[in-house]
């Protein structure tokens, strides 16, 4: 009696482990899926914020500024405002009627092709200064990275103002602190230019160095960031290429050029990229400067909409063929792991 | 032979991890000296050390100088800057200039609010932008180069071009869109009456959100706030570097996704964090762009306002520009002291955030 009770009992249990034993394969497969797909909605809601800032805010923001450029802006009496759709006028006004911004346009442009060589260029050679072994690294690393933190915004407009100020005086003995003293206290720049004129070689090049002495101050500081950029590099190249290479009797210079150099470029090409949105979008530099002017003067205008679209579209162009140029040089390790 | 070999060494000093040895037959110190001294790559070697060292020392001055020059000035009285013997170490050191800008333009108020408004966005922004980065690196999802696209766009879109955007966005807020001529689609439009009349719940068709701390915290929350797209692409490459067996193995201990973020991931990245922080901190603090936007009339009294001559100060003489930029230069070192403080504290972090975020992968 008892065993048929047990027989009975474990019949269906045999059943429901059969069936699921079938069901087993489809589950399984279900899952996995499921998974991946909790991952995905795992990645939405890690992006989230960001997504919900650029509907809500930002490309608002972005779409309304690109319509501003096309449109007149009156305010109407009681606190509104209306707007008023008149094609390229704001374009056509800011390249043909208004005098000096297409003049600012221009130096603006060669300021960046002249700075970004420099740049990338001084923080390279600090870099690879810097990431020698030496007392008193971490003391140089701290200082020359002090600029990227207090030399922006507030600061650097006092300095400008000061350099304004200090354009009417004559007598100046004491330094107003703004660096471009520093400078030719080192060095200077009228016996470098003679230098070069007996060196026999292009005013070009003459011109550019004297510029590049003129403005070492502006250079160091702006070249924290990249210098940092470098440093990481270097630090990723292993230190048996340099061991092998001095093995066979390379010399430093051809260690640089044939180690060091390559293995950097995927740095330099990031470090030009970077230079030149930062240049670009830095509230100091002459156009942007120039576009607040007129922005502020009218109480906020649709003109400096028009004008920094331009700004924008040029320099993305500029962008563009540098990164063209540059990438076409750059070297990528084959990683074969 | 092993025994013989150790008789010859001879143990002069030892500590925890050194130790000085030395070996039977061996030159004396003197004569070591010598030959390391008359070798040519010795002399080649401290020649090169005196070269960097002096190039660095003078690019480390040209940094630095101009702080110099500006804490010096901020010392001296009206009389010294007439004075044509006196170049850095004033005559009549005094603090009157400090005490002026302190009592008369409000430093400490400007302080308290500015203080409030950079770190509250600066947390904010902190965890934004690494949940936002984490996100970007670790799952894939689809759009996920495409939203990141929109990430490097509001990394290379200057600030200029959305100025009266951004303005007008925040005077009249709404959730929304706008296209000109009057076409507007927005959440606060629709319920205050401006579609259909009939719907009429809110009493506003917009808020006035300029002049208030919301525009800045609205801004962070959505990772879309000041150099923002820089940070989440700090994060990115940071957390491309961290491998993923950490999290698989958190996964299968049973935690979830946002759970191994919480316990695992964010304690892994204190340097990345503190980097990311002092950056952020530190571009709202002396920032001028985007309090001039949203604080345009009666905002709160903040840093950008105390950049004047103080009314108890005389400047009106001989020597006026070079006192009025002195006072301007102390108002920038009063502006800056908190940053330099807060720098000789995270500094180390801040070096080995950067180095490690791994921009190089």
């Amino acid at each position: 009696m008892s065993e048929k009770v047990k027989n009975v009992k474990e019949k269906p249990a045999s059943k429901k482990s059969s069936v699921s034993a079938v069901d087993m394969a489809p589950k399984k497969r279900k899952r996995g899926k499921s998974l991946e797909r909790t991952k995905a909605r795992a990645g939405y809601f890690f992006v989230l914020p960001f997504i919900i800032g650029l509907i809500v805010v930002y490309l608002p923001m972005i779409i309304q500024s690109i319509n501003y450029s096309f449109m007149e802006l009156n305010s109407v009496k009681g606190g509104g405002y209306e707007l008023v759709f008149v094609g390229l006028e704001n374009y056509s006004n800011a390249l043909l009627v208004d005098s000096s911004y297409v003049q600012e346009l221009i130096e603006g442009i060669q300021s960046l092709l002249f700075n970004i060589p420099a740049i990338v260029i001084f923080s390279l050679f600090m870099a690879i200064l810097l990431n020698q072994d030496m007392a008193g690294r971490g003391l140089f690393r701290a200082i020359f990275f002090i600029p990227v933190i207090i030399s922006t915004g507030l600061l650097a407009d006092i300095d400008a103002q000061n350099i304004l100020s200090n354009l009417g005086s004559t007598s100046s003995q004491i330094d107003t602190g703004n660096g471009e003293n520093t400078v030719s206290q080192i060095v200077n720049v009228v016996d470098v230019e003679r230098l070069f004129e007996n060196m026999q070689i292009g005013s070009g090049l003459a011109e550019y160095v004297t510029n590049l002495v003129n403005d070492i101050f502006d250079i160091v500081n702006k070249s924290g960031v990249q210098m940092l950029i470098y440093l990481a590099g270097l630090q990723s190249i292993s230190p048996a290429i340099y061991e092998s290479c001095s093995i066979d009797g390379a010399t430093a210079w051809e260690t640089f050029w044939k180690i060091t150099f390559p293995m950097i470029s995927p740095m330099i090409l990031v470090n030009a990229i970077y230079t030149v949105i930062d240049e670009m979008t830095r509230t100091d530099n002459n156009v942007m400067e120039y576009i607040s002017s007129v922005y502020e003067e009218a109480g906020g205008t649709v003109l400096a909409a028009a004008m920094s679209w331009m700004y924008f579209l040029i320099v993305m162009l500029l962008l563009a063929v540098i990164t063209a140029i540059l990438s076409a040089y750059t070297f990528y390790q084959r990683r074969d792991t | 032979m092993d025994a013989a070999k150790e008789k010859k060494v001879k143990v002069k000093k030892s500590s925890k991890n050194s130790m000085k040895v030395e070996f039977e037959g061996q030159l004396s110190t003197w004569e070591r000296f010598k030959i390391k001294v008359l070798s040519l790559t010795f002399w080649k070697d401290i020649l090169l050390k005196i070269c960097l060292y002096v190039f660095l020392i003078g690019i480390a001055y040209i940094v630095i100088y101009p702080f110099i020059s500006k804490v010096s000035s901020s010392f001296m009285s009206a009389d010294d800057f007439v004075d044509a013997t006196v170049l850095y170490i004033p005559k009549n050191p005094t603090l009157d200039t400090y005490k002026a800008i302190i009592t008369d333009n409000d430093y400490f108020t400007a302080l308290l609010n500015t203080f409030i408004l950079s770190f509250s966005t600066a947390i904010i922004q902190m965890f934004i932008t690494c949940l936002v980065g984490y996100g970007f690196a670790k799952f894939k999802f689809r759009g996920n180069g495409l939203l990141f696209l929109f990430v490097i766009l509001t990394m290379i879109v200057p600030n200029e071009t959305l100025h009266l955007a951004m303005f007008m966005k925040f005077r009249y807020f709404d959730i929304g869109f706008e296209f000109g001529e009057g076409i507007k689609i927005g959440l606060f439009n629709l319920l205050g009456g401006g579609v259909f009349e009939w719907l009429d719940i809110l009493d506003f068709t917009s808020v006035q959100l300029t002049n208030t701390y919301w525009p800045f915290i609205i801004l962070s929350i959505c990772g879309v706030g000041f150099k923002n797209g820089l940070y989440i692409f700090l994060f990115r490459q940071f957390f491309r570097g961290v491998p993923d067996e950490l999290e698989e193995s958190a996964y299968i201990d049973g935690a979830g996704t946002f759970k191994t973020f919480l316990r695992v991931i964010l304690p892994l990245s204190t340097a990345m964090l503190v980097t990311v922080f002092v950056f952020a901190f530190s571009w709202q603090w002396t920032d001028n762009y985007y309090v001039n936007v949203f604080f345009t009339t009666s905002g709160p009294y903040t840093l950008k306002d105390i950049i004047t001559v103080p009314s108890s100060l005389d400047t009106s003489y001989a020597g006026e520009n070079m006192y009025v930029a002195a006072i301007r230069n102390t108002c920038g070192i009063l502006i800056m002291m908190p940053l330099v403080i807060m720098y000789a504290f995270l500094q180390k972090y801040l070096v080995q955030g950067i180095e490690r975020s791994g921009i190089v992968g």
